[in-house]
């Protein structure tokens, strides 16, 4: 019943793509999607904290005791995320100022935590790689996808360039609070549409 | 006093952590689809908040920017939550169980509940007093349970309503959300 490498990367694309199929980590998919570019951003920045502390959990998961896991895996992510910060402040400042308080909060991300305890203490070094760059690459396209249609309606404009015709009015909402909800659950409601047929 | 009142008015209604900060959204959509969880998990969030606000801005003025280690500051704090919430799940399976089993899972995932770590993180940022981030940690505390009673009263009714089957569950749980915070978002004129 082994699933194959390409199967553990390619279930985080579809069958288990966050945050529509598994509803995990909303807060940054809500918050930072405000333009396809910073979407991207913060999710390539839990990305690589997610195949990180994958790869160290999995290298771990014998020597960690099974009462305290919790309490390592979350020494664990919260490293690699102190790494991300500080790489980010130096080498992406305006990005970082964008994403604000998103960063540091990578460490309460349920879907980092949620794969290092269901995938990675579980698994081997390779498939869990696999399985943090499926799920990775699936968080990230959905936040660019959610930046965009609100990108869209709030500014008119798709990575900064204005592709809307003249007369279109933008919808401030889109990129306030409410808008990003509304979106959101309509996106879930069409792919559970496409799921269904 | 009267900006202790301005404080708290404004991180209650117009920087609502769950409807205008977007923080906390797993235990907003996973525990309010009954009222009894709803609350429960509120009086939870204003249990630790509190507490974890206290804690963390002591433990940043006293021992992270006295020694010079602010870029700890992550690490420091999410132990400091973890063990918490730690205390607080014992302190409730002693003391009243029937709470402890109607939270289940959602308890232990105040750990990785951002409402908590992110209004932590708002306090130093904002650079509040010891004073004002009491009165903040409460007040977002208090929206967050504001929010969270009011939402799982109206999903309580969307059950009975016959609603499309796409848009069923955490879908339709979504868009109501976004009415709800646009109900919130008219508070924004008040200040």
């Amino acid at each position: 019943m082994a699933k194959t490498l390409v199967q553990e990367f390619t279930k985080g694309l579809w069958n288990e793509i966050p945050p529509f199929r598994l509803v995990l980590g909303l807060c940054p998919v809500l918050a930072v999607t405000k333009s396809v570019e910073s979407g991207i951003g913060m999710g390539l920045a839990t990305t690589f904290v997610l195949v990180c502390s994958n790869i160290l959990v999995s290298l771990l998961r014998k020597v960690i005791p099974p009462k305290v896991r919790i309490a390592c895996f979350i020494i664990i992510i919260a490293t690699f995320v102190t790494v991300v910060e500080l790489v980010m402040q130096a080498f992406a400042y305006p990005l970082f100022l964008t994403l604000g308080i998103f960063i540091p909060l990578i460490v309460v991300n349920c879907i980092v935590l949620g794969r290092s305890e269901a995938f990675a203490s579980k698994n081997n070094l390779v498939r869990s790689t696999a399985d943090g760059l499926g799920i990775g690459t699936g968080f990230t396209l959905s936040l660019g996808a959610l930046g965009g249609v609100r990108e869209l309606l709030g500014y008119g404009t798709l990575l900064g360039k204005d592709i809307m015709p003249a007369s279109f009015e933008p919808f401030t909402i889109a990129i306030e609070a409410p808008g990003a909800f509304i979106c959101l659950g309509l996106m879930l409601c069409i792919m559970n549409l496409i799921g269904s047929k | 006093m009267g900006d202790y009142i301005v404080l708290a008015i404004s991180c209650i209604l117009i920087n609502n952590i769950l409807l205008a900060q977007y923080l906390g959204q797993c235990p907003f959509m996973g525990t309010s689809k009954k009222m009894e969880t709803a609350v429960g998990m509120a009086m939870a969030v204003i249990f630790v908040l509190v507490m974890a606000g206290l804690i963390t801005w002591l433990v940043n003025t006293y021992i992270l920017v006295t020694f010079g280690l602010e870029y700890l500051r992550t690490i420091a704090f999410i132990l400091v939550i973890a063990s918490l919430v730690q205390f607080v799940e014992m302190f409730l399976k002693k003391s009243i169980p029937a709470l402890y089993a109607g939270l289940g899972i959602f308890l232990p995932l105040i750990t990785t509940n951002c409402a908590v770590m992110g209004a932590c993180l708002i306090n130093i940022n904002e650079e509040y007093t010891f004073m004002q981030a009491l009165v903040a940690s409460f007040s977002y505390a208090v929206g967050f349970g504001l929010a969270l009673i009011l939402f799982a009263g109206v999903r309580e009714r969307i059950i009975l309503g016959r609603v499309p089957k796409p848009l069923q569950d955490t879908s339709i749980a979504l868009v109501t959300a976004g009415v709800l915070s646009l109900t919130f978002f008219a508070f924004r004129g008040m200040v």
